[in-house]
C-alpha cells in the first residue's frame, strides 16, 4: 500500500513535469504544476505510512497510553497540510499573473513572451 | 523534436533517481524521534485527540502562523495584481446559469457553510481542521459565484474577517506568553476530558478563527478573480 502510493505520487510528479516542460499554453502548465504538487504530497504521506497502523487520532479504538504503537508517523501528515494550503496560495497566484500576461498580449502562449529571452 | 527529445531524457534522469529512491525506501517499523513524543505526550500537553492538529496549532504553531501569513500575502498579491483590471468591469449580458443550479445552491450553501464549521470546530477532535473547514466554507462563496457570476461580495466584510481573524490567532497566542509556558501555548484555557467539545484548551478557538481567515482569504481570492472582467 505505501509503495502503491509512493509509487503513485512520483508518477503523478513526472506527468507534471512533462506536462509544464512540453506544453506551450500557460495554463496548461498551471495545472501540470498542480499535477506535479499533488504527486509531491502523496509521497510525503506515503513516506509517513506505516502497516498495521492507524490514524493518529486517539479515541475509544485506540488509546492515549498504547498510541506509540498503533499510530502513523503524525508529522508528515501536519507538513502536507501545510503544503497543500501553501499550494493553492501558489495556483491563484499563477491564475492571476496569468491574466495579467493574457491582458498584456492577448495569448497565453508560452513561445510568444520572447522579452527575457536570450 | 529536439526540445522533446531533451525534456524525455530529463525526465528518464528524474524517474531514475526515483525508482532508486523507492528501491532504497525501507519503512520504518516504529516511529522516529519526533513522533514518539507527539505520540506520548500531546494528551499531557495538548488534550487534543487529533495530534495533527496538536501538531499544527500547538507543537509548530508558529509555523502555522507563518503559513496563514504566506496565504494573507497571496490574496492581497492577487487583489494587487487583478486590482488594474477591475476598473473596467463590464456589465454584459451572461446567460442564465440554470434552473439545477440556482436551487441547488439555495440549499445547498447553507449546509456547506454548516458542513464547514463543524470541521474547524472539531478541529482537534477529528479529522479536519482551520485549514480543511475555510476550505469548505470557501467553496459555499464559489458555488453562490457559479449561480450568480455578477453577484457583489463586501470587499470590506471579507477583509474584516479575515483582520479580525488574524488578530485573535495573535492575541491568543501573545496570551499563551503571559499565562502560560509560552507564544501559542494551549493551556491558558482549561485542557478538560480527551474528546470533549470544549477541551485541549484553546486549540479549537485558534482553529475556528483559523477556518475564517482561510475562508476569507479564498473567498477574497475567488471573488477577485470573478470581477476581474476581459478588457
Amino acid at each position: 500500500m505505501d509503495y502503491i502510493a509512493m509509487a503513485t505520487g512520483f508518477i503523478l510528479i513526472l506527468i507534471g513535469l512533462f506536462g509544464a516542460l512540453t506544453n506551450s499554453n500557460i495554463l496548461r502548465m498551471i495545472v501540470a504544476f498542480t499535477v506535479a504538487d499533488t504527486g509531491v504530497n502523496l509521497v510525503i504521506v506515503g513516506v509517513g505510512y506505516m502497516r498495521g497502523r492507524t490514524a493518529p487520532i486517539l479515541d475509544s479504538a485506540v488509546a492515549a497510553a498504547d498510541a506509540v504503537a498503533r499510530i502513523i508517523d503524525p508529522v508528515p501528515q501536519a507538513l502536507v497540510l501545510t503544503a497543500i494550503v501553501i499550494g493553492v496560495g501558489v495556483t491563484a497566484l499563477m491564475l492571476a499573473y496569468a491574466y495579467k500576461l493574457y491582458e498584456k498580449k492577448h495569448t497565453l502562449d508560452i513561445a510568444k513572451f520572447t522579452e527575457l529571452k536570450w | 523534436m529536439v526540445s522533446r527529445f531533451f525534456v524525455l531524457l530529463l525526465l528518464t534522469g528524474v524517474g531514475a533517481i526515483f525508482v532508486s529512491l523507492m528501491f532504497g525506501y525501507v519503512p520504518d517499523n516504529a516511529l522516529n524521534l519526533t513522533a514518539r513524543y507527539y505520540a506520548e505526550n500531546t494528551v499531557r500537553d495538548t488534550g487534543a485527540a487529533n495530534i495533527v492538529a496538536a501538531i499544527v496549532v500547538t507543537f509548530r504553531g508558529l509555523d502555522t502562523l507563518g503559513e496563514v501569513t504566506v496565504l494573507f500575502l497571496t490574496a492581497a498579491i492577487v487583489g494587487l495584481v487583478l486590482a488594474g483590471s477591475q476598473q473596467g468591469r463590464l456589465r454584459r449580458e451572461q446567460p442564465a446559469p440554470g434552473e439545477l443550479l440556482v436551487t441547488g445552491t439555495r440549499l445547498l450553501v447553507p449546509l456547506t457553510l454548516l458542513l464547514g464549521v463543524y470541521v474547524f470546530v472539531n478541529g482537534h477532535l477529528t479529522p479536519g481542521g482551520g485549514f480543511q473547514g475555510g476550505a469548505i466554507l470557501a467553496s459555499a462563496i464559489l458555488m453562490l459565484l457559479l449561480a450568480d457570476p455578477l453577484r457583489e461580495f463586501s470587499h470590506r466584510m471579507i477583509s474584516a474577517i479575515e483582520s479580525i481573524s488574524g488578530l485573535v490567532f495573535v492575541a491568543v497566542g501573545l496570551l499563551g506568553m503571559v499565562h502560560a509556558g509560552g507564544f501559542l501555548d494551549n493551556r491558558i484555557l482549561p485542557l478538560g476530558t480527551l474528546g470533549d467539545l470544549i477541551s485541549a484548551g484553546a486549540i479549537p478557538v485558534i482553529y475556528s478563527f483559523i477556518g475564517l481567515k482561510v475562508g476569507a482569504e479564498f473567498s477574497s481570492m475567488m471573488v477577485n478573480l470573478s470581477e476581474t472582467e476581459e478588457p
